[in-house]
């Protein structure tokens, strides 16, 4: 058994684990796009999700919270304290002064077509999609957290600290900032963003707005439905009915 | 006025290296506050997701708006053709690039991500106010760099005064640019004015004449150079007018907001109820900073006396920092109005707090240590300062 190594064989075992580890480090991009989807993004599709707060419950709210936690891998942070922790999406409890009426509701990134955070980015690290789908290129992110300051969500998140146990689709990284990505990397293999799929009712619904026939686009034509701070002008993707 | 020589400093008393030493040592310990704060993140910070700009941008753009107001004593000569002030006119330009650097050490080493300060100068959104910043602070460097090479270099004296003129307007938007990035934040009402612009810049004017006063009488005290009165009280008296304009626009801004029901909330917990803001604003800001300077300034009593302008631009500079952090921290402490017309009971909302770290605090300070010490080292390398700024060198037709 005891086979020496001779110059052939080295050469042999060698080159395959290269190929091996480029093989596989060619999967790992820090990227958000899923590398499986090879057909480009085009401007034909505008994604969107329409949430609907006289049906979703606060057992739903929650539910979308920890389903995207799971999905996206935040969370779990240990140093970070209060607002320090990364908050992809708010459960918020809202209450009309007027009228009295309470809604409950999920907050995360609107992706607007007109996003103040792209508008900001002074390197290009915050950008939109051609589908809308609004995100933050962690290559390019420096950190300086004026998207942060820019948003009129509060939709998104610097990390605190150093990360570990990262999912594979969702790299992440200290000094820059992140947000709900609409779970691009399931909507781009054509499912629902986590959050969408976590809701057993028609509460939340998730597709293409510029899709006459989608669900998204019909609820739309019929219900009454509003975009949050509309004044702004952001035409978000995401769109609220019910408060 | 063909009288004035320029004179490097002899820099070599042991007060001196002391000064250099003392500030060499807040310089390395920003430093090592910076590396602190990056190895760990930003967890160590006060600084928050509500809270995203905390004690370092308060530095920052507290330096970086001085820095372009420095400049003035050298516009003054070289665009208003005011000769008297042309012997001060060196100084002035090393101070605005001293601050600069300062203000902008500050402001890349609490980035995220120092390391890829490469990114922020090779890709540029032309769109972002920030992107147009560092363009406009790159540019600044260069026109005042050449700016003063033309004053020391004798061929070059007479392009100077043209080139004070792009220095000046280069000036002028490069404050435009930095209150913009306040001004043009749709989203926060405690901003979304640009009222900011012209804000910063008359701050500018003030903050930047408080840092340069008092470097150019300590240098002159230090050294043992004479410093006539003629030309202290006319800086005096320019500070004072500065001082009293930011003041105006600081009732502006906040009366007119007052005058916005939309605004209201903003106004009434940020400057009326019992916040730390509130104790900042009127103590530091209006009665510190602006009310003291004025009356020490211009008070029959303490007119003329040397140290209490000394005191008084200190604390222009105290009560501008304030200013500062009012503005930048309070406007963030404010959440939100993202439901008008709606109250948010659970989830968001309130004044959030915000307790600065030592880190944030020692790299903010090693910023001006940074600016002090370019300017120590380089009035002893190079002739800045007139051997002799006495009221007969700096005006022949004075009569004592």
């Amino acid at each position: 058994m005891n086979k020496t190594l001779n110059r052939r064989d080295f050469i042999k075992t060698t080159s395959a684990a290269t190929i091996g580890v480029a093989t596989v480090a060619s999967g790992i991009t820090l990227t958000t796009f899923a590398s499986a989807n090879k057909v480009p993004v085009t401007n034909e599709k505008r994604w969107g999700m329409l949430i609907d707060t006289n049906k979703l419950t606060e057992a739903d709210i929650d539910g979308m919270v920890s389903a995207c936690q799971q999905e996206q891998g935040w969370g779990s942070e240990v140093h970070s304290t209060g607002a320090q922790r990364p908050d992809w999406i708010k459960k918020l409890k809202v209450k009309d002064k007027a009228t009295g009426k309470i809604s409950n509701l999920a907050l995360m990134c609107q992706h607007c077509e007109e996003p103040p955070c792209v508008d900001v980015c002074p390197t290009n690290a915050s950008m939109k999609r051609e589908d809308g789908i609004v995100l933050v290129d962690k290559h390019l992110c420096i950190g300086c957290r004026y998207c942060m300051m820019a948003c009129p969500y509060d939709a998104r998140s610097f990390v605190h600290e150093t990360l570990s146990n990262q999912k594979e689709h969702m790299p992440r990284g200290k000094g820059t900032v992140e947000a709900c990505t609409m779970c691009v990397h399931k909507v781009d293999k054509g499912e629902a963003p986590a959050c969408v799929v976590s809701v057993n009712s028609d509460a939340v619904i998730f597709g293409d707005l510029y899709d006459a026939s989608s669900q998204i686009s019909q609820t739309l034509k019929t219900v009454q439905s509003t975009q949050i701070r509309a004044d702004l002008n952001l035409n978000t993707g995401v769109r609220y009915s019910g408060i | 006025m063909s009288n004035i020589r320029f004179e490097q400093i002899e820099g070599k008393s042991l007060g001196f290296y002391v000064l250099v030493a003392g500030l060499g040592i807040l310089v390395l310990a920003a430093l090592g506050s910076m590396y602190y704060m990056e190895h760990h993140g930003h967890f160590v910070t006060g600084m928050s997701n509500r809270i995203v700009w905390g004690m370092p941008h308060v530095f920052a753009l507290f330096l970086i708006v001085a820095a372009s107001g420095a400049l003035n004593v050298a516009s003054i000569s070289s665009v208003f053709g005011k000769k008297i002030y042309k012997p001060l006119s060196r100084l002035s330009g090393l101070v605005a690039l001293s601050l600069l650097a300062g203000g902008l050490m500050v402001l890349v080493l609490d980035l995220g991500r120092p390391d890829r300060l490469i990114v922020a100068m090779t890709e540029y959104n032309f769109k972002s106010i920030f992107a147009w910043n560092i363009i406009l602070y790159n540019g600044f460097f260069v026109i005042v760099a050449i700016y003063l090479w033309m004053m020391f270099e004798r061929r070059m004296n007479k392009f100077s005064q043209k080139l004070g003129m792009v220095a000046f307007v280069w000036r002028l938007v490069l404050t435009t640019g930095t209150g913009s990035i306040f001004g043009l934040l749709v989203a926060r009402h405690t901003y979304d004015a640009m009222i900011m612009a012209p804000k910063f810049v008359v701050m500018s004017f003030s903050f930047g004449l408080a840092f340069y006063l008092l470097i150019l009488m300590a240098s002159y005290k230090w050294t043992d150079r004479k410093l006539g009165d003629i030309i202290v009280n006319r800086l005096a008296n320019l500070l004072g007018v500065f001082v009293a304009a930011v003041l105006y626009f600081a009732i502006v801004f906040h009366l007119g907001n007052i005058y916005l029901a939309e605004n209201n909330n903003v106004e009434m917990i940020l400057f009326s109820m019992d916040s730390i803001y509130t104790n900042l604003f009127w103590y530091g800001q209006i009665i510190l900073g602006s009310i003291v300077p004025l009356i020490l300034i211009y008070h029959p009593a303490t007119k003329g006396n040397r140290s209490i302008l000394g005191l008084a631009s200190m604390l222009v500079i105290i009560g501008g920092f304030i200013q500062m952090y009012v503005l930048i921290i309070g406007g963030q402490a404010y959440p939100l109005e993202m439901f008008p017309g709606k109250e948010i009971l659970e989830g968001y909302g309130g004044i959030v707090s915000y307790t600065p770290s030592l880190p944030e605090i020692i790299l903010g300070v090693g910023g001006i240590a940074l600016a002090l010490i370019a300017v120590t080292f380089l009035i002893k390398f190079l002739p800045f300062l007139p051997e002799s700024l006495a009221d007969e060198v700096s005006n022949p037709h004075h009569k004592s």
